[in-house]
């Protein structure tokens, strides 16, 4: 594996490869010192174009835990305020010799063209409403956890899917992983063809007793401005995860950050079927993971395949 | 008097025989091997091959069997002059409809300043007849600004030269403002184009709705958004009695609506791209910003629909909407590269490879459609018969190529069929009789 830069690129024993690599690193963040000399002397660059407190500070932490050394770079308040494009702050940043980029940008597809420019092995942490493989990762680690196997297991995404990378992805590495996936949302939230990615869709949470993991994704508070529903009012009544919609063998998700009162009701939160905490920290020893089966394994030197789709179309020759 | 519609820059008439060609011109019913000589810029005579006498002075192109086409028309290219010159000018893109075979092309007005008044409108025909290698026309805004509030000043811009009237790039949104352009084309004539799309739709998105923007996570344009407004503004055209062409259709509804309206005897017409004839949503699926276009790749079942337009006359006319943009707008993530791909040196081989070679449609048919624009235009239709200026293009059906391998004469490189293997290369332009574009390797016999 060069880069993860999207979870279609991991077939099932890989996920379960990097699961596997987590559970031990789990024991590493048990102890007093929490640190292995994994990655000594490597250098990690966070890359982040989007506001991201969990994401980031879990790959900073990840990255340290591994001995690895860290660098921070924010779009805001840098050279791409002043106008300098990803291209030019990836390759003046590349100078540096990364040896993985840790990207969030609000654009599909990022993390390919940046794969292409430099040689650091690329992490793909969000790319607009495209993909967010780590969070897939880590909600597959933690429902491991939790449940054994996804085998068979009924698993209801619920909410803003059409913005949310945390839905595609998760529909894809769910499946992967054996579970049945269903969507649901209101129907102005739920792109038209998603059943194409195999799972099904409802437009109400009549059935969601039928699920065994519901997974709540965070109603963004801008969607309600462009009338993708009517008022949060209205959404909250018929698609929040409460304690009268959840079964108490059912067990809650949500990516974060959570909007109480929204997607989610206060009790559900706090109530021991959640285990959002334990996705974030998850994230930590998963990214973990991703780092050292990037850094640390037989890492080839061959480039990833081209982003570029037809065969019969390689590079254009400069005019 | 008013202006005519195209201008070119300076020219030298040509003394030609090119012998033994196979010269293909569907209006003219013309399909057989014969010798052509052009004198003074114009088709003199066409005989056996091998039957004329080849003069002293004249410059001898040995054909072998070669075709000999009309030189091909384009109603829709971006010249980008004014303000845009680091994409494209009049040389640069005029010298790329050349080496695509073309002799003539309609600039479009989306420019910085937005080509809306009499004087830009001058100063850019006063540009073109120094620059540019084949005919120019150019169609002003329909709308001041392109901001669908105002009508431009169309009489005298009319007046000055405009063939017609245009706020491409942008929809007219406003059904109200459409009206009334329509009537003010009782005045002062010239055939009025649109660009559809209803932003309300369309508004987020960067590609296709559908199942590739559904995988990809990228906001998707739904095929409703143009076949919508194509609908509309066939209903308002044909109320008011009032000529339009619909520019760059993407969608089957889109080609039925323009099938309705023309069975009721509207007096529209419309285009269709190489790309949108050629490709569909699932190129986009590699993010490459080449595929990046307005309107956007759609599904397998629209291309079928347009090129089914295509062959029963539904749709008129190929178009390229050649959109050059500068390599660092492109070589960005996909959803924040601007719309277009250029498409003047590539759209007779692509079209050749993809539609004619499988035996979709037939070359005859396929030049009929790169030439049929001139006359939807009220311009003269470029035409292989003794007295007629020479427009030509002297195309080897068999020579194969991978397009952009030896660069572009475009300024812009963001071509979506670049590295693709193709058949049908131009050899020679001749454009108002003069050669406008010459294939380097072509080498010339005698002189």
């Amino acid at each position: 594996m060069n880069h993860l830069l999207s979870i279609k690129d991991l077939d099932r024993p890989s996920i379960e490869r990097i699961v596997a690599q987590a559970e031990r690193f789990a024991e590493v963040s048990d102890r007093e010192i929490k640190k292995v000399p994994a990655l000594r002397g490597r250098m990690v660059l966070n890359l982040f174009y989007e506001a991201s407190t969990r994401t980031r500070s879990s790959f900073e932490l990840a990255a340290k835990r591994l001995s690895a050394d860290v660098v921070n770079f924010a779009a805001s308040g840098s050279s791409v305020e002043k106008g300098e494009s990803l291209k030019d702050t990836v390759l003046t940043l590349s100078a540096h010799k990364p040896d993985a980029i840790v990207l969030r940008t609000p654009w599909a597809g990022a993390s390919e063209l940046v794969s292409k420019w430099c040689s650091a092995a690329i992490v793909n942490a969000g790319d607009g409403k495209r993909e967010h493989p780590t969070q897939a990762l880590l909600d597959v680690y933690t429902l491991k956890g939790r449940l054994g196997e996804l085998d068979g297991a009924s698993i209801w995404i619920v909410g803003d899917v059409m913005h949310s990378r945390v839905a595609r992805s998760n529909i894809i590495a769910f499946q992967r992983m054996g579970a049945k996936v269903t969507v649901a949302g209101p129907p102005t939230l739920i792109p038209r063809g998603i059943e194409a990615l195999g799972c099904d869709v409802r437009f109400t949470l009549d059935e969601l007793s039928s699920a065994d993991v519901v997974y709540a994704l965070r109603m963004q508070n801008e969607r309600m401005n462009e009338t993708w529903v009517p008022s949060v009012r209205e959404y909250a009544s018929w698609y929040q995860i409460n304690g009268r919609r959840l079964s108490p063998r059912q067990v809650l998700m949500h990516p974060g950050p959570v909007n109480r009162g929204v997607e989610l009701s206060g009790e559900v939160v706090d109530s021991p079927q959640a285990v959002i905490t334990a996705q974030v920290e998850a994230g930590v020893v998963v990214r973990m993971a991703v780092l050292y089966e990037l850094l640390a394994g037989a890492r080839a030197s061959t480039p990833a395949p081209s982003a570029l789709p037809s065969p019969a179309s390689p590079e254009p020759q400069p005019a | 008097m008013a202006a005519h519609p195209l201008v070119h820059g300076p020219r030298t008439a040509v003394d030609l025989l090119l012998r033994d060609v196979h010269v293909l011109d569907p209006r003219a019913l013309i399909d057989a091997r014969h010798d052509v000589r052009v004198r003074g810029g114009e088709v003199a005579e066409l005989g056996d091959p091998g039957g004329l006498a080849h003069d002293p002075g004249e410059e001898l192109i040995e054909g072998r069997g070669q075709h000999l086409l009309p030189a091909f028309f384009d109603p829709h290219v971006h010249l980008r002059v004014p303000g845009q010159e680091h994409k494209e000018d009049l040389d640069s893109g005029t010298r790329a409809a050349a080496a695509g075979g073309y002799a003539g092309v309609i600039a479009m007005p989306n420019t910085d300043p937005v080509l809306d008044s009499a004087p830009l409108l001058r100063s850019l025909r006063e540009t073109a007849a120094r620059e540019a290698r084949i005919s120019v026309g150019f169609m002003p805004a329909i709308t001041r600004g392109l901001n669908g509030e105002q009508l431009s000043e169309m009489a005298e811009l009319r007046h000055e030269g405009a063939v017609g009237f245009t706020d491409d790039g942008k929809p007219v949104t406003s059904a109200g403002m459409l009206r009334k352009a329509l009537q003010y084309q009782r005045l002062c004539g010239g055939v009025i184009a649109l660009h559809e799309e209803d932003p309300t739709l369309s508004r987020g998105g960067s590609m296709h709705e559908g199942a590739v923007s559904v995988a990809l996570g990228i906001g998707g344009i739904p095929t409703i958004s143009e076949s919508t407004m194509v609908a509309r503004d066939a209903a308002i055209a044909g109320y008011e009695d009032a000529r339009v062409h619909f520019q760059h259709l993407s969608c089957v509804a889109s080609v039925q609506a323009v099938a309705e309206a023309k069975a009721k005897g509207f007096r529209v017409s419309t285009e269709a791209s190489p790309h949108h004839l050629l490709l569909t949503e699932e190129d986009v699926r590699g993010m490459d910003t080449r595929m990046k276009m307005n309107p956007p790749l759609a599904t397998e079942q629209d291309r079928q629909a347009l090129i089914e337009g295509l062959r029963s006359g539904t749709i008129d006319c190929v178009a390229t909407d050649h959109a050059p943009h500068a390599r660092e707008e492109k070589e960005v993530p996909f959803e924040q590269a601007p719309m277009g791909t250029t498409g003047l040196e590539t759209a007779f081989a692509a079209l050749y490879t993809g539609l004619v070679l499988p035996g979709v449609l037939e070359l005859a048919l396929l030049v009929e459609r790169m030439t049929a624009a001139a006359a939807l235009y009220e311009l003269p239709t470029y035409t292989i018969a003794p007295g007629e200026p020479a427009n030509l293009t002297l195309v080897d059906l068999d020579a194969e190529f991978v397009a952009g391998e030896r660069g572009w004469e475009s300024r812009s490189e963001n071509c979506c069929f670049a590295g693709r293997r193709l058949r049908g290369k131009v050899l020679l332009t001749v454009a108002g009789g003069a050669v406008v574009y010459r294939e380097r390797a072509f080498s010339v016999v005698g002189a």
